[in-house]
């Protein structure tokens, strides 16, 4: 599924935020990246989602090198990645419901069926009866169990979060944390990152610290 | 296709939710391409009005055809049957010799000059209205008809058309230059409205290009919003121009009647006006996209 081969990322003017990085991922797995603040771990969600280019090594994905896309391509390739951000990127004059349906619309979807879906990943998060609440009026951990319900509405197979968990209280974190766990349990590949990998006692783990995996 | 309709219906509503979400804003916008674009189209009212005031208020303008001296009935009767087939012309009359020679002698001063005349020195003459009175289409069928055999010469009473079209001509010019000039104003209008609205929605199309939106996708909602703001311009633009109307042909009337004249004001013809509507859009749209390239490159 995912196979970093001594990759590596330097951003300008020179700093190594990652250094000869390989792993690789199998299809179904759930591994947890961890390590200090600054190790690198939101950059390497980057590499595999696209969003930068390794400068040394390759980052592939369904066995696709995503540092040499063509930039035409990447839009298509998004389509298929459902990504949680760190800082959740919800859109603050839209309400939940069209929140969770922006990649739908983006992708094309039939709005029938892109309604009983959003419906079903809102359903999936515990949100549906909040379709129609905006992001402001919702709190930390709903925010984020809505920043999920739009990153797995298009049924991805592969899911990537960046700290999920983070600013949430141990009980919501708890929460959030069990959501994952169902996505895995029907297949779908999830790669984490995470300061904290005690949520996930199942995943397999990485850790980086300054830049190199440990 | 269908994708295409709705994803187009997605950006239309989009753009229309965005103008309305801000009032105030959008209303300004409007009111400044309103204004803009109904100076050129208030003159091309003008223009039209003074067009179909020179038609109403100026005799017809027509070619005389004279004759050669020796023409004789059947050259007559040849030059009348190809007049009467002539697409080109409208109508036309005959002016026998004598007819012309009678009239001369009953003129006081002529009498007696023409009593010496041995013999009749008027030819035999045609009038003729021409179909198309543009001065271009009159010269061309008085320099045909000149061509006709026993046809000495045939000239054309043009001196007005040739002023009325010139002065049109300037009106004309007139028009036109401004609407070119307030059309790229209009253009540097919504350029700005444009990279406003993207530096407005930065997060979202940063977002949308991270989920996977194509440029497309993404520049559909703000050129329609371009577009829609063109539009409404536009439509200001023809209300003011209606209102001008409106306002202006009472007291025209009044001017024209104490001239004898048959004239009222006539608001923006139907062509006239949904030109203006098409043209308005279709410079919101032009400003946008130039707006997007420059604003929206990948980022
Ligand atoms: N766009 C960037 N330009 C320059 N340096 C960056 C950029 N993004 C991240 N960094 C640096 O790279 C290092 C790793 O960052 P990051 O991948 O965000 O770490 P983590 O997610 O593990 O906290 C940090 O020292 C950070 O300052
Ligand atoms: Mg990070």
């Amino acid at each position: 599924m995912i196979k970093v081969d001594h990759a590596s990322k330097r951003y300008p003017p020179g700093f190594d935020a990652l250094s000869d990085i390989s792993f690789e991922v199998a299809a179904g797995e759930l591994v947890t990246v961890g390590g200090h603040s600054g190790a690198g771990k939101s950059t390497l969600l980057k590499l595999i989602a696209a969003m930068e280019r390794p400068t040394g090594g390759a980052v592939l994905v369904h066995g696709q090198n995503m540092g040499s896309l063509k930039r035409t391509a990447i839009p298509y390739l998004r389509r298929n990645l459902g990504i949680v951000f760190q800082d959740q990127k919800l859109l603050f004059d839209r309400n939940a419901f069209e929140n969770v349906m922006l990649p739908l619309t983006i992708s094309g979807f039939p709005p029938a069926e892109a309604q009983r879906r959003v419906q079903a990943a809102l359903d999936k998060v515990g949100l549906l009866g909040r379709q129609k609440a905006m992001p402001i009026m919702l709190s930390g951990g709903e925010q984020q169990r809505l920043a999920i319900a739009r990153a797995v509405v298009s049924r991805p197979n592969l899911l990537l979060a960046d700290e999920p968990t983070a600013h949430l209280d141990p009980e919501t974190a708890a929460d959030v944390a069990r959501i994952f766990l169902e996505f895995r349990a029907v297949g779908v590949t999830v790669l984490i990152a995470t300061y904290d990998d005690s949520l996930f006692p199942d995943a397999r783990r990485l850790v980086l610290a300054q830049g190199r995996l440990q | 296709m269908s994708m295409w309709l709705h994803q187009s219906g997605d950006a239309l509503r989009l753009a229309a939710r965005r103008l309305i979400a801000s009032p105030v804003n959008t209303l300004l916008s409007v009111l400044a391409i309103g204004v803009a674009l109904a100076l050129p189209a208030g003159g091309q009212m003008l223009l039209a009005n003074a067009l179909q005031l020179a038609r109403n208020s100026t005799p017809a303008p027509q070619i005389s055809l004279f004759l050669d001296l020796d023409a004789d009935k059947r050259a007559i009767r040849d030059i009348d049957g190809r007049l009467k087939n002539h697409p080109g012309v409208k109508a036309y009359r005959l002016i026998p010799r004598e007819d012309t020679l009678a009239r001369m002698k009953a003129n006081e001063g002529l009498a007696d000059v023409i009593e010496a005349l041995p013999k009749n020195p008027f030819p035999d003459a045609f009038t003729v209205l021409p179909a198309d009175d543009r001065p271009e289409a009159m010269e061309q069928l008085a320099a045909e008809l000149g061509k006709l055999s026993k046809v000495a010469h045939a000239q054309l009473d043009s001196d007005w058309a040739r002023r009325m079209a010139a002065l049109l001509k300037i009106g004309r010019t007139g028009v036109l230059l401004m609407a070119l000039l307030l059309g790229v104003g209009l253009i540097a209008i919504t350029f700005n409205i444009i990279r406003l609205q993207v530096t407005t929605h930065r997060a979202e199309i940063e977002l949308s290009r991270l989920l996977g939106a194509t440029d497309a996708f993404i520049r559909r909602p703000f050129h329609y919003f371009g577009v829609l703001l063109g539009l409404a311009g536009g439509i200001v633009a023809w209300m003011i121009v209606a209102g001008a109307t409106w306002w202006l042909r009472g007291p025209i009337s009044e001017l024209a009647q104490l001239y004898s004249l048959e004239f009222s004001l006539r608001p923006l013809a139907l062509v006239d006006s949904i030109a203006l509507l098409a043209v308005a859009a279709a410079l919101g749209g032009i400003g946008a996209s130039l707006s997007l390239s420059k604003h929206l490159r990948d980022d």
